[in-house]
């Protein structure tokens, strides 16, 4: 049975007085992987942003609507953000690692929430750095500078510090936008092999990605939801004009 | 929920174990230590805003008194020795009582404890202070503390009309604060002030403005490292270094080449001070060059003006508020420089626009007073007094300046 | 085709006026370190360093003003870098870019910077010693004069606050080359805008702190006018406390120069001591400046 995981209706997201997001209504289920694509400025970023409500650094941003996750509206006024971030994990577009060990990167999240126990951590980093397949790239050099890895690895390591929260969703804002071939190909088969524990959303602008990766996928344009449906169906048999536009590459 | 979440991260290996699902997130909550560094560190913020405020009161409350002695309580003046005032002063607890001054030359040494002292006393700048009256005290307790009657003993109606004359005096030309009749002519030392601003400015300024626009606009990238940390050094110089090579070096060297009678002088202490300027007027000078968008420039190339008719003509007008701004700062600098004054300039009060005369300003004339006079004296309030002139003054040209840079230079330039 | 080649004149006389400018600057340094360094360079014996002054001040060596100094810089430093690092974090990391509060603040701390440094010295006097040291002496030691007086500690704290602006200047532009991307990182794992602070702002900009606070010590050991009455002496036998006066280098050279009995004798002395305020503040400010090169390297990359 397909649960909704998270489920949004007639969410609108004002940059002050702009609109960036009108009235999207979408129903995201539960353990699938979920492609929002569209061209840049479209609001696909921006829509991933305020399922965790990174939006909320941004100055000026007003959201009306309900953004359900389960069956919490997230935008309620006693939401805790903080907690929030922990269960709606979020995987960056531009590797981020912090200038620490690997080991530290990935103990960073369950650090901050107060394990410190040393065989506790030591499993944690292991599972997760299992969990984001790159065990076996790095198990000898835990204590190694981050920084020293390559994008692609960065990139994995920066799941695997996701991962370590234990979230139920995890956000990926073109998460190999930035990669080589070989390196996308590594995420995307982890982004396949990830989905039988969480709930992965994904931004890409890459629509062979998209078809390769997603179960269900969501074409934005102008701030606007215009077509979501099973992969297949989006990429074979499009509702909408412009999403057949799109696909076959007549603009964006 | 942290600590669930704790519990079951131990299970471990099983993600499904240590899920999420028990995070509570319909309740915010409440992070005592989150709470505390928000609020704290938002308090700390205003630290800076609270000494601006506190040396406001605190300068303008020392030398309010002067200008609050008509409607003081006449009493019979007594000559009072010096350390029966004292002994007075000592009981009351908050009229902060400076009994040391006279003998210890100022802020010197601790006299209880090291009574030696005595012997620097020989060659000091100014005449020893005489013991003055202390009806201004009267005048500082009554309306700054909550002070009992009892202080009143050794008030000195003498003292209120010292007090009196001494604001007569203030915009006079004679600064003769100690003497059987105190003259607080507070002119002399303005005109000093402003002659000694003008000429290191008048050293400084070209010298700053033309150096930075060769960094930004001439200078090539090796000769921009060499120039730019250099210049930074130099603004680490502490003005006491500047004043000392003034002394030593810069006088004897100055006075071969222009033949002048006094060695120091307002001249020598301008180019001092021009010094200590240099880096301020170089460094917003090159800022604001270095704002200029790099299309004017490339613009004017394009429209066949050569480079330095670029510098000059594009670069130097699109920055002339940041250079504004940056000569304001300057003066600021040289307004309030102390030691650079005390130790260049020759500390004699004259009315004089002769630039080889010397001069005393403002603020080495706190520097070189301060530590000697009688606390809650008529010469105290006096140079508290100045000091707010000071302050007001410099505020001023900051808070201009930062017009210039901010409101004017910004738009100009990013078109805003 | 002449009024080209004038021009081009022109442009080389001019283009030398303002290399010649820069030139004079980078001369005026160098005569300023060479004379001094030259002039001082014989005492700067471990004996000069370490041994106290004798025979009223001609003689000797100036340990106690080392030590003073040390003192001033310890206490400023413990004073002025929690406070300017933590209005840094304010200003950076909880403060809206142009909120009026942050705006005020920014102009407070501009304008601290610009205050002459004599009045610092008035405020010293006029709060520390004459209000809050007077307060204590009535309050805790029956009026009896202790705390109401020039000494170490209020000496220190007036230069702290002198000393503040350079900190939080330094600070704020250090946690600037922090890149958002970390902070986002920190909060999308669940971090709480505190912990991002400690655990990953504060630690990317270590160096900055590092660099706020050395060019703090070496503005605060150089710095005379505000200490001339809130606590520095002309001599003394002993090694001060807390609550007493001290020696410090940069007054004992104003002292030695201006106010002694006998100038020329105590000439090689002024010059070994201002040679060494000038090594230190320059190699202090020298350390300062490659640390704040290759931090703002670090935010081009």
């Amino acid at each position: 049975m397909i649960v909704d995981k998270i489920h949004t209706e007639n969410m609108f997201l004002y940059y002050s007085t702009k609109m960036a997001l009108n009235n999207i209504s979408i129903k995201i289920p539960e353990k699938k992987v979920t492609a929002f694509i569209g061209p840049s400025g479209c609001g696909k970023s921006t829509f991933l942003r305020s399922l965790n409500r990174m939006n909320d650094l941004i100055d000026g941003v007003k959201i009306e609507g309900k953004v359900m996750i389960d069956t919490i509206n997230i935008y309620d006024k006693n939401i805790d953000v903080v907690n929030l971030r922990k269960k709606v994990g979020m995987v960056f577009q531009k590797s981020n690692p912090f200038a620490k060990s690997i080991f530290e990167n990935i103990a960073y999240g369950p650090r901050i929430n107060g394990i410190n126990d040393k065989n506790q951590l030591d499993e944690i980093v292991e599972t997760a750095l299992k969990n984001a397949a790159i065990w076996d790239e790095v198990k000898d050099r835990l204590g190694d500078s981050a920084l020293g890895l390559s994008g692609g690895q960065q990139q994995r390591l920066c799941i695997a510090r996701t991962l370590a929260v234990n979230p139920e969703i995890v956000l990926m804002d073109e998460p190999a936008s930035a990669l080589d071939p070989l390196s996308t190909s590594k995420i995307e088969e982890l982004i396949v092999q990830l989905k039988e524990q969480y709930t992965i959303v994904i931004v890409t602008h890459n629509m062979q990605q998209a078809a390769r990766i997603s179960d269900h996928t969501a074409f934005f344009y102008l701030g606007e939801l215009i077509e979501y449906d099973k992969t297949r169906t989006i990429f074979t048999n499009p509702n909408k004009k412009q999403t057949e536009d799109y696909i076959t590459g007549r603009f964006g | 929920m942290t600590k669930k979440n704790k519990k079951s991260g131990s299970s471990g290996a099983s993600a499904e174990e240590h899920r999420s699902d028990l995070i509570d997130i319909t309740q915010k909550r409440f992070r005592i230590g989150d709470y505390l560094a928000e609020k704290i560190i938002k308090g700390v913020a205003f630290l800076s805003i609270t000494i601006i405020i506190l040396i406001f009161i605190f300068v303008f409350r020392e030398a309010f008194p002067i200008f609050n002695t008509s409607n003081e309580v006449k009493q019979p003046g007594v000559e009072q020795p010096k350390q029966a005032a004292q002994e007075t002063y000592g009981a009351v607890t908050d009229s902060d009582p400076k009994p040391e001054t006279q003998e210890t030359y100022g802020a010197v040494t601790d006299s209880a404890n090291k009574p030696e002292t005595q012997e620097t006393y020989g060659d000091v700048t100014d005449k020893p202070v005489v013991p003055e009256k202390e009806g201004l005290k009267n005048a500082k307790l009554e309306s700054a503390s909550k002070t009992g009657k009892s202080s009143y003993t050794v008030s000195a109606g003498s003292g209120t009309d010292d007090n009196q004359s001494a604001v007569k005096t203030l915009l006079t030309k004679d600064w003769v604060p100690v003497s059987e009749k105190p003259r607080y002519g507070i002119l002399s030392l303005i005109v000093g002030t402003f002659k000694i601003t003008l000429i290191s400015m008048l050293f400084a300024a070209p010298l700053a403005i033309l150096a930075a626009l060769y960094t930004s606009v001439f200078a090539n990238k090796r000769m921009k490292e060499i120039i730019k940390p250099t210049i930074e050094l130099l603004a680490g110089f502490p003005s006491v270094v500047i004043g000392f090579f003034a002394l030593m070096v810069l006088a004897t060297f100055l006075q071969t080449i222009f033949h002048y009678d006094t060695r120091l002088n307002s001249f020598v202490g301008g180019i001092a001070m021009g010094i200590a300027a240099i880096p301020i007027i170089f460094t917003i000078t090159e800022d604001s060059l270095t704002a200029v968008p790099k299309s004017y420039y490339e613009a004017s190339l394009a429209l066949g003006a050569s480079k330095w008719q670029t510098a000059f003509f594009v670069i130097l007008p699109a920055a002339t508020p940041g250079i504004f701004a940056a000569i304001l700062l300057g003066i600021g600098r040289v307004f309030g420089e102390t030691m650079i004054a005390l130790m260049a300039t020759g500390n004699a009060a004259l009315m004089d626009l002769n630039p080889f005369e010397s001069v005393r300003t403002l603020a080495a004339t706190i520097g070189a007073e301060m530590a000697e006079v009688v606390f809650g004296d008529t010469h105290y309030n006096v140079l508290f007094l100045i000091g707010s002139l000071l302050f007001v003054f410099t505020f001023c040209i900051n808070a201009i300046a930062e017009f210039y840079v901010k409101g004017i230079l910004m738009k100009r330039i990013q078109g805003k | 085709m002449i009024t080209k080649a004038n021009k081009n004149i022109k442009g080389i006389i001019i283009e030398g006026v303002t290399l010649i400018s820069a030139l004079i600057i980078i001369a005026i340094l160098v005569i300023m370190l060479l004379v001094i360094f030259i002039g001082g360079k014989d005492h700067l014996t471990w004996e000069f360093l370490t041994s106290f002054p004798t025979e009223g001040m001609t003689k000797g060596g100036i340990f106690p003003a080392i030590y003073g100094t040390a003192l001033l810089v310890i206490i400023m430093s413990i004073a002025a870098v929690p406070f300017g690092t933590i209005t840094a974090i304010y200003l950076t990391e909880y403060a809206k870019e142009n909120s009026v509060i942050a705006k005020t603040i920014r102009f407070a701390v501009r304008t601290l910077a610009v205050i002459p440094s004599i009045i610092y010295g008035l405020f010293g006097l006029g709060f520390f010693i004459k209000f809050v040291g007077a307060h204590i002496d009535g309050a805790f030691f029956g009026g009896e004069l202790k705390w109401g007086q020039p000494n170490v500690l209020w000496a220190s704290l007036t230069m702290s606050l002198l000393t503040l602006p350079v900190v939080i200047v330094s600070v704020e532009e250090a946690l600037r080359t922090v890149p958002q991307d970390l902070r986002a990182a920190s909060l999308a794992l669940g971090a709480t805008k505190w912990q991002t602070i400690r655990k990953v702002v504060i630690p990317g900009s270590l160096s900055g702190i590092m660099t706020g606070t050395i060019l703090a010590v070496s503005r605060g050991a150089g710095e005379v006018a505000p200490i001339l009455f809130t606590g520095a002496a002309y001599y003394l036998a002993t090694l001060p406390g807390l609550g007493d006066q001290f020696m410090v280098l940069g007054y004992h050279i104003y002292v030695l120069t201006t106010q002694s009995a006998n100038v020329d004798q105590t000439l090689p002395i002024q010059f070994g001591t201002t040679c060494v305020l000038l090594l230190l503040t320059f190699i202090l400010n020298m350390t300062a400046v490659v640390l704040r090169y290759r931090i703002r390297k670090k935010k081009n990359r």
